[in-house]
């Protein structure tokens, strides 16, 4: 028995930053929006005792619940995919907010390279830099395109920030608040790299140096450096995040209502229009039929791709044959990077989640890649986010893992430790992709989403050439003993690497390898969107929530415009 | 190991398992009345807790809520003070609770694995693919400490929590070196299960009935649930900030 409700303008299927941003944006133009959220309700009063690292750290409090549904996983094709049955390698949240929640707040925008990789590419370095398996292509959208949109989000999130950064794209206007606190962890990593003849600045940051008010009247408190971002809410509003600053503003409208525990399972289409979605209540386990003239998939990139998917909206990409567009470019992160140990004591365990300062020297095509086998790169960055002592026990080479010695040594370096980490560009490649899963299903019946993915000799260049490089910086810093990290080989699902995965719904401009517009407007369903970091076409070198918020804003202009006119956008 | 002794090990071990753990003859069991008795609130070095109902942090009275029997307790208790051992820098695992904190966790949500993917087919997979097996983690933990036993009777035909540091560090290093046959995981798997939980009891906060005293965040430096580090976090110099656990406020 399937309830069928009234018809709304705009149906959100998510509630984090993406839905929260579009949800704010139309209802102030007078649409009628409703979220539909599979979590529950939460925000700032949830978080009052939640410097707790063993329940939100390690049990994972607000990720989502892998007994009722998760992905699958294999390296390559000729292997069988099996459950990703514990969280390991990446967090995928769960509730009001979504990742937004719990994310460090490390806020960018992804260079002006990336947005035009293969033209750029292809005309400095000739058309077979890479080999063809390398499926990189220019994302429909050039930089200064998406500027008014970026600096839209960072106003929405009060980022704070410097422009010092001689490598990223011009921006528009100043910061909105100013830097955090360059404290003396950070300065050794702006001294060393300055020697070096880097050029160091203040990482952007959506943990307030300030309280700030939002151009639409949201309050966003100042951060006070507790140490608990990552994994974690936060308890004084001061971690810029949807349920404090667009999803209130949606509700100040009047114009938009969010439903709980409302676990969408198919986009309904008829011709080539959508016409809703069809949902359970995870409660009572009710369906219910949400009509709706548009549809929006604001679900974490897996998701919005698997709802596609069991949808059968779209081609399914094939990698046997290349065709297909559905689950295709599939991107990871690549983390080069090197931990230094210091005879002084530092106040490692003080900090924000996006509290640190970076170089981008190594970054896109800042440097010449002429004669290296990988093209683009990686930040290269100190953080110090608050080190918790379950998940850091650092330890020199030679370290036994358990008994006297490793008690002495990973309690001695705790305080002495620093890490430069890199957040590598990861390109996409013919074998790494996404599918339904033939075998295993949710509760609710549905399959799971497949993941077949590998690193790449691409990606092994890169992580090889940017370890280099951070180690360089943290022999500058003084460390007495530098540890580059271990070369990769085959991509492991086990320990948590980065909840940056990309592609699958990317954007462009041809529909042949797309999925959606430079509007992230569906090429095969005018009134359905798709939007987060599955329309990336390949994996940048920063954090990706800078610019999914700025695709989030350019998908809600394109709803109204569509919902005036019409049509396809482009 | 022929079936027949293999076969001898395991009832000797289940008539053992019996046994109330003041009457097991054994250095352990031993030297914790030792310590009880003369009011040490350390334990001494690889010592357990010889009774249960004694005082933990929470000024309640503690038990076992998922293990059935002291013999079962004192292995986990052993085998977790050699992974984080007494010394001086401060208590080990069995000094800081972490036994029991490992007991409360495999009788709830985490020993349960109530928030893990447990849907068949189950296959063994790749070691990229991870956790595979259809155990829940009290269950590997239950057939792991069971059969340390047995290695203990097999090697050195003793009670492994009767055994000397580095004889139980053999049997723990086969362990972890993936020598040591299991039904439905390796042991591999089982060791780092076991080394993982040891360091969560070791560091989470008191409210979870390990880091005793808060002292794991003591020798670590490390203050514990603070309000915020905004006046502090410019200092040049290390902060050394008494430790607040989250139950201070309740």
């Amino acid at each position: 028995m399937v309830t069928t409700l009234d018809k709304v303008d705009v149906v959100t299927v998510g509630v984090g930053w993406t839905g929260g941003i579009i949800a704010a944006e139309c209802a102030k133009e007078g649409l009628k929006v409703v979220g539909l959220e599979r979590g529950r309700e939460r925000g700032t009063s949830d978080f009052a005792i939640v410097h707790d690292e063993y329940r939100y750290a390690i049990r994972y409090e607000l990720m989502q619940d892998l007994s009722r549904e998760t992905v699958s996983f294999r390296n390559n094709r000729k292997q069988r995919a099996l459950p990703m049955r514990q969280m390991g390698s990446f967090l995928l949240g769960e509730g009001l907010g979504g990742s937004g929640t719990h994310w460090n707040g490390q806020n960018w925008r992804f260079l002006p390279y990336d947005f035009e990789i293969k033209t750029m590419t292809d005309q400095k370095y000739g058309a077979n830099k890479l080999p063809a398996e390398y499926t990189i292509q220019d994302w429909g959208i050039t930089y200064d395109e998406l500027e008014p949109y970026f600096d839209r989000f960072e106003k929405t999130a009060g980022i704070s920030g410097e422009d010092t950064n001689p490598f990223w794209g011009k921006r528009s206007a100043e910061y909105a608040t100013p830097p955090m606190k360059k404290t003396p962890i950070l300065q050794k990593f702006e001294t060393a790299s300055k020697n070096l003849g880097y050029s160091p600045f203040m990482m952007p940051s959506a943990n307030l140096s300030e309280a700030y008010e939002n151009p639409d009247g949201a309050k966003i408190n100042a951060c006070q450096y507790c140490g608990f971002c990552e994994r974690f809410g936060c308890e004084y509003g001061a971690k810029s995040s949807p349920e404090i600053t667009v999803v209130p503003t949606a509700k100040n409208t009047g114009n938009y209502e969010i439903k709980f525990n409302a676990n969408v399972v198919e986009v309904m289409k008829q011709g080539d229009k959508v016409t809703g979605v069809r949902y359970f209540d995870t409660v009572s386990f009710e369906e219910f039929i949400q009509p709706a003239e548009v549809v929006v998939l604001t679900s974490y990139m897996m998701n919005n791709a698997k709802l596609l998917m069991v949808s059968k909206i779209g081609e399914q990409y094939d990698p046997e044959t290349g065709r297909g567009t559905l689950g295709r470019n599939y991107a990871y992160q690549i983390l080069p990077g090197a931990s230094g140990f210091f005879d002084e004591k530092m106040n490692v365990f003080m900090g924000a989640g996006a509290l640190g300062m970076t170089v981008d020297d190594f970054n896109g095509d800042n440097f010449d890649h002429a004669d290296l086998d990988f093209i683009h790169g990686a930040s290269l960055s100190i953080t110090q986010t608050g080190n918790r002592p379950i998940q850091t026990n650092p330890v020199p080479p030679d370290t036994p893992s358990w008994g006297a010695d490793f008690k002495k040594a990973s309690i001695e370096n705790y305080p002495r430790t620093l890490n430069v980490g890199g957040q590598g560009a990861s390109m996409p490649h013919r074998e790494n992709y996404m599918a339904l899963d033939g075998t295993y299903k949710d509760i609710y019946g549905v399959p799971l989403l497949q993941l077949t993915y590998n690193f790449t000799d691409q990606d092994r260049a890169l992580h090889a050439y940017l370890t280099e490089k951070a180690a360089g910086i943290m022999q500058e810093m003084g460390a007495k003993t530098v540890v580059g990290g271990s070369p990769i080989s085959d991509y492991d699902i086990v320990p948590y690497q980065t909840t940056h995965n990309t592609g699958g719904t990317v954007m462009g401009s041809d529909p042949a390898i797309s999925v959606v517009n430079n509007y992230l407007q569906h090429w095969d369903a005018e009134n359905l969107f798709v939007v987060g970091a599955g329309n990336f076409a390949h994996n940048g070198g920063y954090n990706p929530t800078g610019t999914v918020g700025a695709l989030a804003y350019r998908c809600a202009e394109g709803i109204i415009n569509y919902s005036k006119n019409g049509g396809s956008l482009v | 190991m022929s079936k027949k002794e293999k076969n001898f090990s395991r009832r000797d071990f289940l008539k053992t398992s019996g046994v109330a753990a003041g009457a097991l003859v054994g250095g352990g069991i031993i030297g914790g009345l030792i310590a009880s008795n003369t009011g040490n609130e350390t334990a001494s070095p690889g010592t357990a807790p010889a009774t249960h109902g004694e005082t933990g942090s929470a000024g309640g009275v503690r038990g076992l809520m998922f293990f059935k029997n002291d013999a079962e307790f004192q292995i986990l208790s052993q085998a977790t003070e050699r992974i984080f051992p007494e010394d001086d820098l401060g208590p080990g695992a069995i000094g800081l609770g972490v036994p029991y904190f490992i007991d409360q966790q495999l009788a709830g949500a985490y020993g349960e694995n109530s928030k893990e993917y447990m849907q068949g087919p189950f296959f063994e997979g790749e070691t990229t693919q991870g956790y595979q097996s259809r155990l829940k983690r009290n269950e590997m933990f239950r057939q792991g400490l069971q059969i340390m036993q047995q290695e203990a009777q097999k090697r050195f035909k003793a009670n492994f929590a009767d055994l000397e540091g580095g004889q139980m560090d053999e049997i723990l290093t086969a362990f972890q070196e993936d020598q040591i046959q299991m039904q439905g995981v390796s042991s591999l798997f089982f060791f780092r299960l076991l080394r993982s939980a040891t360091l969560e009891g070791a560091y989470a906060d008191p409210i979870y009935g390990g880091n005793q005293n808060m002292d794991g965040w003591k020798m670590k430096g490390f203050p514990g649930h603070q309000a915020a580090y905004i006046s502090q976090i410019d200092n040049e110099e290390f902060q050394e900030i008494d430790p607040k656990s989250l139950g201070a406020g309740h």
